[in-house]
């Protein structure tokens, strides 16, 4: 098949930014849409042109780095697939493709469709973890969990981090990534002693680095790869409110035997 | 070279207590100041990066993407093995022990293997304990499954997620010392040469990938944790970005590498569909616990799977390998499998297919269950081939995937150069000639957990480490060397692009160097690598310039690399006259096609030491002792 691609193109950070028409030639169906990329990069690349720049690796949906706006909609027409899963048999012969970066305040564009995501490591930084120093954990047996509660947080534990989810929001949220985590920990027992002040510090966290807030337009929902639910949103609005009623100032005394 | 294993003396279940009592240490106020690189961010990378700074280091981590949480470690679907004997079948850490140093056909250290025996226990406690959400049954307790090469139930599972699981585990670690001030994060930087300085590993050289930048960065040891060079092949089932740059600068900056032949044809993989394609996909072994593997009887039969009976099918691992079935080691799965498509009975386009069968599971236990184990791995499969598994068999074919070989270590972790030390798939430790399933995950993290962590410790408490400046003249040297290397690459403007020779370099590799081979295919790889590589630096084309974001030149380098690393291989497989694991010397198996090792000339470790450019590499040998398993012929029949 043949397809027509209007890629956002921008050389640098600060630089400016525009759409440029490609021609995709002889596409095969079973291909992946970076797999299309990739021979229009070749192509580029032999007529002395800089190649499309786009961020990807495992190229088979895990590890969250690709990543693009695909006619408007993040990683492209097909439900729960990432784009470096979704094949060109999702389009037609004669297709015009608009392919552009995740656009958010919080992700500025490195170049042509790669973005700077370290506002979500941010986010896990605030307070994303169990704090478990190596060693010395009880063993695996010794606090059982209920099924439906593993479960549930490895629902909730399957975020890939790709953005998608902001970059689909109207207001550029962060709100399924941060709730995805604080609800994968606060299903397990392992995550009870920090739950409260860590929806308060991730989601104080994710203000911080100017993503939007949460009006449940449920984008986010519909744009997950990995399908992950908005009532994670609903979980970690209960427990911010919970967090910032109840949850006790630090002690500012330190130890001080001997 | 001296090759120094520095295994602790006495009985091997005690070697690592006595070890760890003998280590020195380091006093608490004195860890914050020692600064330590960790090169990775996979699980090795990370858990060790996390651990040292719990300690008290100062480290610095690197990755060449955009977040440590995208390592390729995340790819890992099955699981990870532990000798917890909650299914209370008979295992324990002497049997894993014993599985591991079988499954690797008898040239991996025995100490290194009980180590890990014994230190698996520890690992799922600690993932456990980060909130890692393995698999559990209904009364609350963790489940388990069963992997190729074993016959007890010792795999721990998150789903088809097991390594995402265990990587967040280790990535949130690595975050709360980022946020505590006891790491340092380097994402989007790519290590492109190491820094030795009176003969000690003492930093790094990088490109931030970003801004193009060339940097250095010194410290007080150096640990690379960079992962597996299967991309050697182009197709592999390893991430696009998945290289040897790292460990293959610091083999010619001195340190030996391991057995670089050493290669794992995985047999469960998504068959090619066309020239394009960019990668392969592993269906995870985890599938042969219910899917059962089988080719038509008949050669030539091109009819659809259903239309097959009973009779005239060919279930081929149960009738070679009653004992172990379709859990046969990888290995022997994998030849098995080309076996029947070079017998003209493999199935799918170009005939290099075979079925992996869902049907008699699905029958069994419900399509519900069989969709609660594996359903993300069905979808995915589908995804990529537009068939339904449920509906018709999945057509599978082995595909590159794991490296044993690496950079030699001794039993501290530390490369042939002091102060380096080299963690995960990037050693070429603990799996001999074969890494069994699940057993990668489990190596990475108790390196990373509970290895270095001490061994580190003993290293910088036995130095005096003099300060070195970014103006010493070997480091500067080094910069120069890297920058002038980057010029080099840019400045060629040929026509041929870096995709075009990496693909005609993995066809060479996986022609003569791959799932079987000969001396005589092996010495046509020697001719036709050089050659390549000559005309990679003659008429390379690298748009753009250094001073940008620029993936054309990051492939180049990696490139570069892997076509110096290919050689070495075939090197490598040429001299070791014998067929072991996954290496498989057609010239050397017995009369029913199996590998046949010789124990009396190859049982050690080939340890290639760099010579300088253009000439041959020097082969080192560290022989293997066999005192706690008796070297026996490997059977699973
Ligand atoms: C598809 C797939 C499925 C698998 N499933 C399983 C399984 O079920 N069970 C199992 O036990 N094993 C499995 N394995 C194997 C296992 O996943 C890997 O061996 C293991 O995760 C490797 O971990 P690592 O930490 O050594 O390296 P990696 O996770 O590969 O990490 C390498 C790190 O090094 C960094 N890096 C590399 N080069 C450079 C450089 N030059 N400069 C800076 N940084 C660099 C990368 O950015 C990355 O952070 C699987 C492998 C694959 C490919
Ligand atoms: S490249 Fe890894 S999720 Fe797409």
């Amino acid at each position: 098949m043949n397809v027509t691609l209007r890629v956002w193109r921008q050389p640098g950070p600060s630089a400016a930014g525009k759409f440029v028409e490609y021609q995709a030639r002889d596409i095969s169906a079973e291909m992946s849409f970076l797999e299309m990329l990739d021979v229009v990069n070749e192509e580029l690349t032999a007529k002395g042109e800089q190649p499309i720049a786009f961020d990807h690796d495992c190229r088979e949906g895990i590890c969250g780095m690709c990543g693009l706006m695909i006619s408007g909609v993040a990683h492209g027409p097909m439900k729960a697939t990432t784009t470096c899963q979704l094949h060109m048999r999702s389009f037609t012969d004669g297709d015009t493709i608009t392919v552009e970066p995740w656009r958010a305040s919080a992700f500025p564009v490195l170049r042509d469709l790669c973005v700077d995501r370290s506002s979500l490591d941010r986010i896990v930084q605030a307070g994303g973890y169990v704090s478990v120093s190596t060693g010395n954990a009880p063993d695996g047996n010794a606090i059982p969990i209920a099924k439906p509660d593993a479960d549930a947080a490895m629902d909730a534990a399957a975020c890939i981090g790709c953005g998608a989810c902001v970059a689909a929001c109207p207001n550029g949220s962060a709100s399924l990534f941060t709730a995805a985590k604080i609800s994968h920990l606060g299903y397990l027992p392992q995550g009870q002693p920090e739950r409260y002040r860590r929806a308060l510090k991730m989601v104080a966290q994710m203000d911080l680095e100017h993503f939007g807030g949460c009006t449940l337009f449920g984008e986010c929902q519909a744009a997950c790869p990995k399908e992950i639910s908005i009532d994670t949103i609903a979980r970690m609005n209960r427990d911010y409110l919970y967090g910032s009623v109840f949850e006790r100032e630090e002690s500012r005394s330190a130890g001080g035997a001997g | 070279m001296e090759l120094k294993s520095n295994i602790p003396g006495g009985p091997i279940a005690e070697k690592w207590d006595k070890h760890k009592f003998e280590m020195k240490l380091v006093n608490p106020a004195n860890k914050r100041k020692y600064h330590v690189l960790v090169v990775g961010s996979g699980l090795a990378g990370a858990s060790a990066a996390a651990t040292m700074s719990e300690l008290g280091y100062n480290v610095s981590c690197y990755c060449f993407q955009d977040s440590p949480r995208r390592a390729h470690s995340i790819a890992a679907q099955g699981g990870i093995n532990a000798a917890k004997n909650y299914q209370n079948d008979g295992d324990s850490i002497q049997r894993l022990f014993y599985d591991t140093v079988k499954g690797g056909d008898f040239r991996a250290r025995e100490a290194n293997v009980y180590r890990l025996a014994q230190i698996s226990v520890n690992i799922i406690d600690q993932c456990v304990a980060q909130g890692v959400p393995f698999a559990r049954e209904y009364g609350g307790l963790l489940a388990n499954r069963s992997f190729g090469g074993a016959q007890v139930s010792r795999t721990f599972y998150a789903r088809g997620q097991t390594g995402q699981q265990l990587l967040l585990g280790a990535y949130q670690a690595l975050e709360k010392e980022i946020a505590k001030g006891g790491v340092t994060m380097y994402p989007r930087t790519e290590m492109l040469d190491l820094i030795v300085v009176d003969g000690r590993a003492r930093g790094i050289v990088t490109r931030n990938l970003v801004t193009g930048k060339i940097e250095t960065h010194l410290g007080d040891a150096v640990v690379l944790a960079t992962g597996g060079y299967g991309n050697v092949f182009y197709l592999s089932t390893n991430a696009k970005g998945s290289n040897t740059t790292a460990i293959w600068r610091a083999y010619k900056r001195g340190a030996a590498f391991g057995n670089p032949c050493y290669t794992q044809i995985h047999p469960t993989c998504i068959p090619q569909s066309g020239d394009y394609q960019s990668k392969l996909t592993l269906m995870s072994e985890s599938l042969r616990n219910d899917g059962r593997v089988w080719v038509p009887k008949q050669a030539g039969d091109t009819r659809a799977p259903h239309e097959i009976p009973e009779a005239e099918r060919d279930y081929y691992l149960e009738r070679k390998y009653p004992s172990y079935g379709n859990l046969s080691p990888r290995d022997i799965a994998s030849r098995a499998a080309k076996e029947a498509c070079d017998s003209g009975r493999g199935v799918g386009p170009g005939g290099l297919g075979v079925y992996l069968d869902f049907r008699d599971a699905i029958n069994r236990l419900g399509r519900d269950k069989i969709e609660e184990r594996y359903g993300n791995l069905f979808q995915m499969y589908e995804r990529i081939t537009d068939e339904d598994p449920y509906k018709v068999p999945m057509r599978i074919y082995p595909a590159v995937h794991y490296t044993m070989g690496g950079l030699w270590v001794d039993y501290n972790l530390m490369s042939t150069i002091p102060g380096l030390h080299v963690l995960g798939e990037a050693n070429f430790s603990d799996h001999g000639a074969n890494r069994l399933g699940a057993s990668a995950l489990m190596q990475g993290l108790a390196d990373g957990y509970f290895v270095i962590p001490y061994t580190i410790g003993n290293y910088l408490a036995g130095q005096k480490l003099e300060p070195v400046s970014k103006d010493h003249p070997e480091v500067r040297a080094v910069e120069r060397e890297v920058e002038e290397r980057t010029r080099r690459l840019l400045g060629i403007k040929g026509k041929r692009s870096v995709q075009s020779f990496h693909r005609e370099l993995g066809k060479v590799m996986w022609e003569y160097c791959g799932m079987a081979r000969n001396a005589q295919g092996l010495q046509e790889a020697l001719a036709r690598i050089p050659a390549l590589r000559e005309e990679f630096w003659e008429n390379l084309n690298v748009p753009g310039s250094g001073e940008e974001l620029n993936q054309s030149l990051e492939q180049a380098g990696r490139v570069a690399d892997f076509l110096e690393l290919g050689e070495l291989m075939c090197r490598d497989a040429l001299h070791r006259e014998e067929s072991c694991g996954g290496h498989f010397r057609t010239e050397h198996q017995t009369e029913d096609g199996e590998a046949k090792r010789d124990d009396e000339h190859f049982t050690y470790v080939a340890a290639w030491e760099y010579a300088g450019e253009g000439k041959t590499p020097i082969l080192n040998k560290e022989s293997l002792e066999f005192e706690n398993v008796h070297l026996a012929t490997r059977s699973y029949k």
